[in-house]
Formats: C-alpha cells, sequence, structure tokens
C-alpha cells in the first residue's frame, strides 16, 4: 500500500491503523466511571475503540489513565509549510573562518536569561566555554566576543549593554514558561530594543525548550531555537545573516 | 555499614583538616558583622509578624527604620526591648507604632543596660522555647506514626498556587512520597522581604511565607495521619531572607530546609559576606528546630561536566560539613548534595556515578546523603528519561543515600503534572524494594574501575582543598574554581544589607543559641 500524503494517520504496525497512545490524568475518583469518563473524552478527540489499559488511583480524587485507540483524523502532510531558520551549519573551524574571511571583524555577541528566569542550562550551553555535549560554547570561539550575562537579567540591562559593548548578536534564553511568562519577557526586550532605535543595528535571537522558529518570527525575533540546538546550530545561522545584511547594504 | 571502597583515610583526615580551616577563615571574617537579614529574623523570633499598608512586612519596618537613622550597629535588639520595657507592649504592637509613624524608636532614653539585656534574654528564651515545643511535636509525630525508610522518596510541587500544593503534596504522600518540597516562585531568592499572606500566584513555583508554610503543615500532617507515616516539609532558605525563612520554617515544623550559602553566591549572584553572614546564623536556627538541611553541590553539575567537576562537589561538601559544624548542625541534620548528572552516552557512567556516590556515603557516613537525579541530561524523550531516573535509583539503594529527590521523566519539560510524580514513586518503590539488600551481597573489586574513580575523586578534592585552604575561600570564589563561576567580594545583591557590629552589639537569640547548641560564644574582638 502506499502512503498517501494528503491524508496522513499514525502508525503502529500497519499503515493507516491511527494507532495512538494518550497518558492523562483526570480529576476524578478511580473507578469504572472514571475509566468511562477517559474513554469518552478519548472519543471525542476522534479516537476509536478507545481502549484504558492502565487506570491509577492518584488519590485526592484523582486518577491517571494511559489510552490506546484509533485516530480518525488525518493531516494534509503534503501542504505543510514551516517558517525554518535557513542556514546550513558549519562547524567550529568553519564559523571562524567564514568570520575572518567574508565579515572581516570579530563578532560580538551577548546571552543571558532575561526577567526571573534562573535557569541557565540552556544558555551556558550555547555560550561557555566548554559548552554542551563535546561541541564548545561561543566563549571559545576565537572570532567572536561572547558574553554569558547569566542568569535573571533585566530586558533593560541587556539592552544598556549592548549598547555599550556595540552588539551584533542578542540571544536571549527562556526556560520557565509558567503562565506565559517567556511570552511577556520576549516581548518587552524587542520593545526596548526598538524604542532604543537599535534593532536594525542587532539579530535578536531566542532559544529554549518551548522555542520555535515560527513564534520567534511572530514575537518579533530574527530567529529562535528549540531544544537540543548546539552553538554551531546559532553561530551558523547568525553569521550568514550578518553577512547577507552587508551584502544588501553594498 | 562496613567501608566498601579503599579509600585512604590520611587524605580524608587531611581534607576535613583544610576545609575546616577554610570554614574558620570565613567565621573570623564574618563574626564581627551582621545583616539586615540577621536582625529582621530576630524580630521575627521575638515575634513579630505581619505588614503595614503597603505590605511591607513589619520586620522590614522596623529595621528600614533603623537603618534610615544609621543606628543600626547596635543590632535591633536593644531598640526593640527598650521600647518594649518601657510602652509596655509586645515587640508586635511596638512594631504596628512604628509602622504607623507615631513614633520613633529613638525618641524613647535608654534605660539601664544590665536591665536592657536581662530582658533581651528573657525574651530569647521564651522565642527559643517555642521552637523546642515545636521542635518536641514533631519527635512525637514521629514517634507515633513512625516515617519513611531511608532513601526517603523526596517530591517537588511547584503550582504557584500553594492551595494547588496542598492537593498536589497530599497525593504524592498518598502515592508514597516521604518528603514534599514546595518549590519557590522563581527570584524570591533575590527578594530582601519574605512576602506575607497565602499566595496563589508565582512563576515555577510557589512563594515561601509563613502563612504558605502553615498551610502546607497542615495538609501534611492530615495525610499523614491517614497514611500512617509523618510527611516532611521541605522549603528553601537560600538568598536573600535566609536566616528569616529558617525561622519562619522552625516555627512552623518544617522538617527539611535547602540551606546553602554557596548555592546562592555561584547561581544566584548573592554578595558572598551577605549571604555567609546570614547562612552562619540560619544553620544555628536549623540545628536547633531539628531541621535537616539540604546543600546545593548538585548545581555545580549543571555548569561544569560532571565527570571532570566531580571532586568539586566532594570538596564543598567538606567546607559545607565544616561550616555547619560552626553552626551546631549535627552531622544527622546535613543532607549534603550531589548529583546522577554523567552524560548518559558515557560508557560505563553507571560506574562512575556508582563510585560518587559509595564514595560520598563512606565519607560522611552519618549525614543523610541528598541525592539529586538527572536533570541536564534529560531530554523530553519521557521513555528514555523514566530509564535514566530508574538508574539514578539503583545508584541511590545501592549506596544508601538519604534523601532521594525523585527524578521526574518530564524534567527539562515543565514543572511535575500530577501523574508524573506518581510514576516517580512508583519507579523509585519498584527499584528500592526489588534491590533492597543487593548492597548488603556485593564488594566492589579492589582496584576496580569503580574504586580507581573514588580514589581519584578524593585525591583531586584533597588537592584542591589544600589550594583553598592557602587563600581563603573568598579568593576560590573570585577566581572562579567553583562551578566554572567568578563572584567578586563585593560583587552580587545584597552587600548594602551587611554592617559591622558595634562593641555594644546585642543579639541574644543568636547568644542563646550558641548556648543551647554548645558553641562558644564568638568574642566580638578576638
Amino acid at each position: 500500500m502506499s502512503i498517501d500524503l494528503s491524508r496522513v494517520k499514525p502508525y503502529g504496525d500497519t499503515l493507516n491503523d491511527g494507532a495512538i497512545q494518550f497518558s492523562f490524568s483526570l480529576p476524578v475518583p478511580s473507578g469504572d466511571e472514571a475509566k468511562e469518563a477517559a474513554k469518552q473524552l478519548t472519543a471525542q478527540m476522534g479516537i476509536v475503540e478507545p481502549q484504558v489499559y492502565h487506570m491509577k488511583d492518584l488519590g485526592e480524587g484523582y486518577t491517571f489513565f494511559i489510552v490506546y485507540g484509533k485516530c480518525e483524523h488525518t493531516v494534509d502532510f503534503s501542504n505543510i509549510r514551516v517558517p525554518k531558520v535557513e542556514s546550513s551549519v558549519m562547524n567550529f573551524y568553519e564559523i571562524n573562518a567564514f568570520i575572518r574571511e567574508k565579515i572581516g571583524r570579530k563578532l560580538v555577541v551577548l546571552g543571558a536569561c532575561t526577567g526571573t528566569d534562573a535557569h541557565t542550562v540552556g544558555i551556558d550551553a550555547i555560550m561557555n566555554m566548554k559548552g554542551y555535549n563535546f561541541e564548545y560554547g561561543l566563549e571559545r570561539y576565537p572570532e567572536i566576543d561572547a558574553y554569558n550575562l547569566g542568569s535573571q537579567v533585566e530586558n533593560e540591562t541587556m539592552v544598556a549593554k549592548a549598547i555599550e559593548m556595540d552588539a551584533d548578536v542578542l540571544l536571549v534564553s527562556q526556560v520557565v514558561t509558567q503562565k506565559g511568562v517567556h511570552i511577556t519577557n520576549l516581548t518587552e526586550l524587542v520593545e526596548i530594543v526598538e524604542a532604543e532605535g537599535i534593532r536594525e543595528r542587532l539579530i535578536l535571537i531566542c532559544g529554549g525548550p518551548r522555542i520555535n522558529h515560527e513564534l520567534a518570527l511572530e514575537l518579533g525575533y530574527d530567529a529562535g531555537f528549540g531544544p537540543g540546538t548546539l552553538a554551531p546550530g546559532v553561530a551558523s545561522y547568525f553569521v550568514e545573516e550578518i553577512y547577507k545584511r552587508i551584502q544588501q547594504q553594498k | 555499614m562496613n567501608p566498601k571502597l579503599l579509600l585512604d583515610q590520611a587524605q580524608i583526615d587531611r581534607a576535613r583538616e583544610a576545609a575546616s580551616q577554610i570554614a574558620h577563615g570565613v567565621d573570623s571574617y564574618i563574626k564581627n558583622r551582621s545583616t539586615i537579614a540577621v536582625e529582621r529574623t530576630v524580630l521575627r523570633l521575638l515575634g513579630i509578624d505581619g505588614v503595614d499598608a503597603e505590605y511591607v512586612p513589619l520586620p522590614n519596618v522596623v529595621v528600614e527604620h533603623l537603618l534610615e537613622q544609621n543606628v543600626l550597629d547596635i543590632g535591633v535588639t536593644k531598640w526593640m526591648i527598650n521600647a518594649v520595657v518601657q510602652l509596655k507592649l509586645t515587640p508586635q504592637e511596638v512594631a504596628e507604632r512604628v509602622a504607623n509613624g507615631s513614633f520613633r524608636l529613638t525618641d524613647l532614653p535608654w534605660i539601664d543596660e544590665n536591665q536592657l539585656i536581662a530582658e533581651g534574654e528573657k525574651w530569647a528564651r521564651t522565642s527559643l522555647d517555642h521552637i523546642q515545643n515545636v521542635r518536641q511535636k514533631r519527635t512525637a509525630l514521629i514517634r507515633r506514626l513512625g516515617e519513611g525508610k531511608a532513601p526517603q522518596l523526596y517530591v517537588i510541587v511547584a503550582t504557584g498556587d500553594i492551595y494547588e500544593d496542598a492537593i498536589q503534596g497530599k497525593s504524592a504522600a498518598r502515592q508514597g512520597a516521604d518528603i514534599v518540597a514546595v518549590i519557590r516562585s522563581t527570584g524570591q531568592s533575590l527578594i530582601d522581604y519574605v512576602p506575607y499572606g497565602a499566595t496563589r500566584e508565582g512563576f515555577g513555583g510557589t512563594y515561601a511565607t509563613q502563612e504558605n508554610f502553615r498551610i502546607m503543615r497542615q495538609a501534611l500532617d492530615e495525610v499523614g495521619e491517614e497514611v500512617g507515616r509523618y510527611i516532611h516539609l521541605c522549603n528553601y532558605c537560600s538568598g536573600l531572607c535566609m536566616p528569616e525563612i529558617a525561622a519562619m520554617g522552625a516555627l512552623e515544623r518544617l522538617d527539611m530546609m535547602l540551606n546553602d550559602a554557596l548555592y546562592g553566591i555561584l547561581f544566584r549572584d548573592i554578595n558572598m559576606q551577605r549571604t555567609l553572614i546570614d547562612q552562619s546564623f540560619s544553620r544555628m536556627i536549623n540545628s536547633y528546630a531539628g531541621i535537616v538541611i539540604n546543600t546545593g553541590e548538585d548545581n555545580y553539575l549543571t555548569t561544569a561536566d560532571a565527570v571532570e567537576a566531580a571532586h568539586t562537589v566532594l570538596a564543598s561538601q567538606f567546607i559545607n560539613e565544616q561550616l555547619a559544624l560552626l553552626s551546631g548542625l549535627p552531622p544527622r541534620q546535613m543532607g549534603l548534595g550531589h548529583a546522577f548528572e554523567i552524560n548518559p552516552n558515557l560508557e560505563n557512567g553507571f560506574l562512575m556515578e556508582l563510585a560518587q556516590a559509595q564514595m560520598s556515603r563512606q565519607i560522611f557516613p552519618e549525614a543523610p546523603l541528598k541525592y539529586m537525579p538527572p536533570t541536564k541530561h534529560m531530554t523530553g524523550n519521557i521513555f528514555k528519561g523514566h530509564i535514566q531516573d530508574a538508574l539514578f535509583n539503583m545508584v541511590s539503594i545501592i549506596t544508601g543515600q538519604g534523601i532521594q529527590l525523585l527524578g521526574m521523566m518530564t524534567e527539562a519539560m515543565h514543572t511535575p503534572h500530577i501523574q508524573d510524580r506518581q510514576l516517580a514513586v512508583e519507579n523509585a518503590k519498584y527499584i528500592f524494594n526489588n534491590v533492597r539488600n543487593l548492597s548488603d551481597e556485593i564488594t566492589f573489586k579492589q582496584d576496580g574501575l569503580i574504586e580507581k574513580r573514588a580514589q581519584d575523586v578524593l585525591a583531586k578534592a584533597v588537592e584542591m582543598l589544600e589550594e583553598v585552604k592557602e587563600i581563603g575561600l573568598f579568593q576560590t570564589l573570585e577566581r572562579g574554581m567553583l562551578a566554572d563561576v567568578k563572584r567578586a567580594l563585593t560583587g552580587g545583591k545584597g552587600l548594602h544589607g551587611v554592617f559591622v557590629k558595634n562593641a555594644y552589639y546585642f543579639n541574644p537569640l543568636e547568644d542563646a543559641l550558641r548556648e543551647r547548641l554548645g558553641l562558644k560564644r564568638r568574642g566580638d574582638s578576638s
């Protein structure tokens, strides 16, 4: 059987079987009624033959379920277009060579976790000398002056630093997303940058576990990177973008 | 337990000796200093609570009031007691009058110095007697209800809403959790006052307030009765309000407190002088209240590599142990921290984790070590994450850790959902039960990979501690020798709250704590 990319369904072991798994809790006491509730809920999600394979009493009137079923919905894969960062990823040596040869000066990059966010794992992975998973961070790049401002940096402080250091790139990491605080934070930074009249001079990049390129564009950033991104991915993007902007000015 | 890894006792002794000198170096620097947080703590222990019309906590109002007049260098106590005696009011009533602007503490003439001291000491006795009662209540409850077997299962709730936290905490206890920690709202460690009242909004956690402590305590006491097991309550007193939160915890019968100046310095950029002074006092309170402290060495491995930086964790545990002893904290209340953070792709990484955990166990035999789960290498692949957490649980049961902070498969994704916690408890209980006595049956191969790794880490820790001993802890932090983070003696947040004590400085709470903890009085000039 050939795959109809205009009508794609989940796959378990047979094409178009729609096999899908769920796990969730309901605020109801464990029992036959709870099981039925879980079934009805998944049925409303377009799942046929929902099977509650596991039900666990969590106490306090809450119950956990693992449900399998068959999904009736399909997606049209052939018509999907997702905005993406369009740079090919260079390695450490290629990026430094690119800056030396095509840009001809060192780039200044500032990174920070802004607002109340204190989770620096992400920005550290990108910025710090040691980097992450055997991939050096930007501090190690001879052609980049990288400054990791750390955690809980006020947006105003970051922008002031950017002006002071004449930065080319700002990297903003947002890990805490409770109640949408990352959106508020990221938006505020863009507003301040625009108010200061330096938006055109900067490449604004955000990153974090719940960030993607599309969201970044919506918020007024030049690019967004999600989980698993390492320094070369980010650097490849901004060196090419800076080069592109230089070309456009000529 | 018989030592399982062959470790050189002479090296352990050297490490301890160096750490002791480091701790004494810190102590001799801080002994002539106090902070606004210490003074606010004294006020709280004298019974002052509540806020003014602008929601500023009364302890802050009174301390600011004295600070503005440049008279805080003798401490807050004499001013307060002077007013209490002459106006025949309670400290709370005096604070309220200061807050409504009806009078200034400095307007009153001084009563006789000896009377002032005697009254101060009387108030301190009453305060500590109350804390002792709270402690005895805990002891009685544990005797009657029992508590979880070590490694005790520690889970986190972090909804931002204390009433949701109470539900989640009770649910976790029913599923088998022994310790429930309420994560604080992001950024609380950097605010220089303790919010007031029950709170229902927070980011990444819930504010630590005295009322929130009370609500949570009550919820866990209720569920403890039902499940027939005392449920321990944990919160966080690292940060700018360290001793105040310790005091609130002592009053509201918390059982465990994160209490680590090094963590605040390195990861929250809190000024080192400020937080080390605060820590010294807060640990006395925790000690007296029978609260187990947790230290934050695990965090070093989130910035530095867990294989390369393993010795910094051990070195810091030694320093934390010695600093804690200077505050009268017994080893059984030292939840020294470490973590399972080695890159899962590393061949034999599990062996190194085993080496580290077993080594810590042997070097700190009485301490209920706090073992932290994988976080840095958790990916969002919940299925793999669950297995990483299982390996972490294996190490813990084999090496007899004290406090098991349960790993969540959704780490690195979001604060735990209710089922994440249940699955984590189930994972740990399955493994602990299934492997309970494995460690009695196995020995480590002499000169094997595990033993050599432990010896190597210990040797490096000794080397590091002896270097730190030469330059002192402050210089060590300035050079970025811990966690790859550099901090300046006069940098960071909160330095403005540090002051040098006047010769007439008086803090009867500290004096009484020192006496009851069997600590020497720290003469002002020696």
